[in-house]
């Protein structure tokens, strides 16, 4: 069992550079891929899979799984492990993971580094467990009390769940925060080709670890050795004798439960040090959007059915384009901003009776329309239906 | 090893406690802070690195420990110590793990991850302060209460019936499982050092006064009284088997209703880590044979 991460067994267990298989699969490949060398998570459709992947996969890379009792113990199994120096995932679908909620806010208020992927069903409570959703893009943002900040990439394909996941690794690590891959039923059992990038291909952002002196060290502060709001990391077992506390925490670390100001500060410091780099951490895909006058606002699985109007309405000489958001939280503000400027209208497009509309209508200057396609129930949205929205518009 | 004689406790608390987070939050006569003295004379006389201790915790005033403790300690959610540790120990098994953590805390809303890490026999030391109360938030009925014992929620005495959590420790397999009043100074630190060196899961569950939120509203007396009762409420499970098979029907009968106190087990079997990684060396020598061993 190592925490070490070894590229020729990584190779040796994912096999052919081009593969035909599922988003959950993919998942579980971009784990192994960046590193992750622990999983802890339960049985849940449409997400098993990916635990299964990694049932297989990771012992033969030395890593450790364990299906736990339950989702509290998935996510709270893998922020133990993330202290014990692993890069770690769970993964999970809409009840299991409201059921991560409370430690999903532990993670975020403890600056723990770890992966969570959502594969999105329909809800409330069980819904429809095989069919996927976008039902739960507020509750990633909302979904723990208290004030936070979140990180949540959204695929739109087979090759995306790959790839998004190594980025989420990355994120986690960079910015000591839990990263969630929101994908759905679609994508999650849809197969596709896959290219499994070589290593040269790969960017992976380590952890950084502390290395002051121990007596010197703060481990809840900006860190010392780099500009960053993000502290350096002391791995238990390394010295550094840290406590770590989902309690208000001054920067030693200590609980400091009973002031203000306290709180605040930390607080603040834990939303801006995402927020700081908003721009850094927004990724979108622009389709057409040059001469547009309308758009389409979508993301993961529901901007597939998007993008095949688009190419429709052009056929038909329509002025249409549309914004694809791969990072949906933190929210790319400027880039919907400025597409409100240009288009007079935007279409949001997604599974869910309107939960990223909110947001979009929220920054988008008040001369562009911003309307709602919605479509819940797990059929996903047919073109020909979203080109009904445009005819509308014309 | 090193002599208890050597060292005072006053010595071993400056070793091992953390400036700074002193003093304690416990009350006045709480059975809880005896338990730091147990578990560092433990670690002391075991010789442990204390960087390779991490300490874990729920939420309560047993879940304050680890925070003393000048070395990693884990303070997590309300019930999920367990859990929490399980991943921390996966990812660090050359450390030991220690979790303090309450009968509310392990048994009420953390009794699944307590019942599957035990059946795993995750190797973890899992200190459990038993004081048949929910402390912290000030009294409300702990799934340990006694039957008739009055708190907050249960004003009119408890109907419900009581968990005996070493029992149901032993019937989960276990590998090491004791039971101790606080007040008793040197079995529960034999306890807790046989507890480390187990592989495998350990159960050392403490009785442990608290006069606020328990001896008080159940007219237990002042802290000296409470104590009292704990200590006469115990009875040593080798007398109670004795007095079981042989006694007489009178000394039977004045054994019903008392805590039994003692080691009740304490097995050799193989821990998680060793399982888990004797399944790592299966597979990866197999692919080796597949592959060739050079990497
Ligand atoms: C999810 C959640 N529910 C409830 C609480 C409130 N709470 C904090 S401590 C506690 C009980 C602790 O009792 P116990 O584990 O027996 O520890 P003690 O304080 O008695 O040592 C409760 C209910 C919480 N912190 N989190
Ligand atoms: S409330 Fe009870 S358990 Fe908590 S510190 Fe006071 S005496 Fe101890």
């Amino acid at each position: 069992m190592t925490n070490e991460r070894d590229p020729v067994r990584i190779r040796r267990v994912l096999g052919n550079k081009v593969q035909f298989i599922q988003g959950d699969m993919a998942v579980a490949y971009g784990g192994l891929l960046a590193g992750c060398s622990f999983f802890g998570g339960y049985p849940i459709t449409p997400a098993s899979e990916v635990a299964e992947g990694m049932a297989r996969l990771l012992p033969r890379v030395k890593g450790t799984f364990i299906q736990m009792e339950d989702e509290i113990a998935g996510i709270a199994s893998t922020i133990g492990a993330a202290w014990g120096g692993a890069k770690s995932m769970t993964a999970t679908s809409g009840p299991g993971f409201s059921l991560m909620m409370e430690n999903y806010g532990y993670a975020i208020m403890t600056e723990t580094p770890c992966v969570i992927a959502n594969v999105q069903r329909t809800g409330p409570s069980t819904g429809q467990p095989t069919l996927g959703a976008q039902g739960d893009m507020m509750q990633v943002r909302w979904g723990s009390h208290g004030d936070m900040e979140a990180i949540a990439l959204c695929p739109s394909t087979v090759q995306e769940c790959l790839d998004m996941t190594i980025e989420c690794f990355n994120l986690a690590e960079k910015y000591r925060h839990p990263v969630c891959l929101m994908t759905d039923g679609e994508i999650g059992h849809l197969r596709e080709k896959v290219v499994i990038p070589d290593e040269d291909e790969m960017e992976l952002f380590e952890r950084v670890l502390a290395t002051i002196d121990k007596d010197k060290f703060i481990p809840f502060s900006e860190s010392q050795t780099r500009d960053s709001k993000v502290p350096d990391f002391p791995t238990f077992g390394s010295g550094y004798h840290t406590y770590v506390t989902g309690l208000t925490h001054n920067d030693k670390g200590f609980p400091a439960t009973d002031k203000q100001p306290d709180h605040e500060r930390l607080i603040l410091r834990l939303i801006s040090k995402i927020t700081d780099d908003r721009e850094k951490l927004t990724s979108v895909e622009e389709i057409e959007l040059d001469d547009a006058e309308v758009a389409f606002v979508s993301f993961g699985a529901s901007a597939r059915p998007c993008e095949s109007a688009v190419w429709e309405a052009r056929k038909k000489g329509m002025k249409v384009g549309m914004l694809r958001l791969k990072t949906v939280w933190p929210f790319p503000r400027d880039v919907v901003t400025q597409l409100s400027k240009k288009v007079k209208k935007i279409i949001v497009v997604e599974m869910n009776l309107g939960q990223i509309y909110h947001v979009v209508k929220e920054f988008a200057v008040k001369d562009c329309e911003v309307i709602l396609a919605p479509k819940v129930g797990g059929d996903m949205h047919l073109p020909h239906e979203l080109m009904e929205y445009l005819e509308v518009s014309n | 090893m090193s002599n208890m004689k050597d060292m005072t406790g006053e010595q071993i608390r400056k070793k091992y406690l953390r400036d700074g987070m002193l003093p304690t939050i416990f009350c006045n006569g709480c059975g809880h802070g005896l338990s730091i003295d147990y578990v560092l004379w433990a670690i002391e006389e075991l010789e442990l690195d204390i960087d390779k201790v991490s300490f874990a915790s729920g939420i309560g005033c047993s879940s304050r420990i680890p925070g003393y403790m000048n070395a990693d300690g884990l303070h997590t959610t309300h019930g999920r110590a367990l859990a929490f540790a399980t991943g921390l120990k996966a990812a660090l098994p050359e450390n030991d793990v220690i979790v303090f953590t309450g009968d509310g805390d392990c048994t009420g809303i953390g009794g699944n991850h307590f019942i599957h890490a035990a059946r795993r026999n995750i190797d973890m030391t899992v200190i459990l302060l038993n004081n048949y109360i929910y402390g912290m938030t000030g009294g409300q009925l702990a799934p340990t209460a006694p039957k008739n014992s009055i708190s907050t929620t249960s004003p009119y005495g408890n109907i419900e019936h009581a968990f005996n959590i070493s029992e149901l420790a032993v019937a989960l397999g276990a590998a090491y499982v004791a039971r101790w009043p606080v007040s008793y100074p040197y079995q529960p630190i034999k306890s807790i050092k046989e507890g480390i060196q187990k592989k495998g899961f350990s159960l050392i569950e403490l009785m442990s006064p608290c006069p606020t939120a328990f001896g008080r509203r159940n007219k237990l007396g002042k802290i000296d009284a409470l104590w009292d009762w704990y200590d006469n409420n115990a009875i040593l499970v080798e007398d109670y088997d004795r007095i079981m098979n042989f006694g007489s029907e009178e000394e039977k009968a004045g054994i019903q209703g008392k805590y039994k106190i003692g080691v009740f087990q304490n097995l050799e079997k193989p821990g998680f880590i060793a399982e888990y990684a004797k399944l790592v060396n299966r597979v990866t020598a197999a692919d080796d044979a597949k592959f060739g061993g050079d990497l």
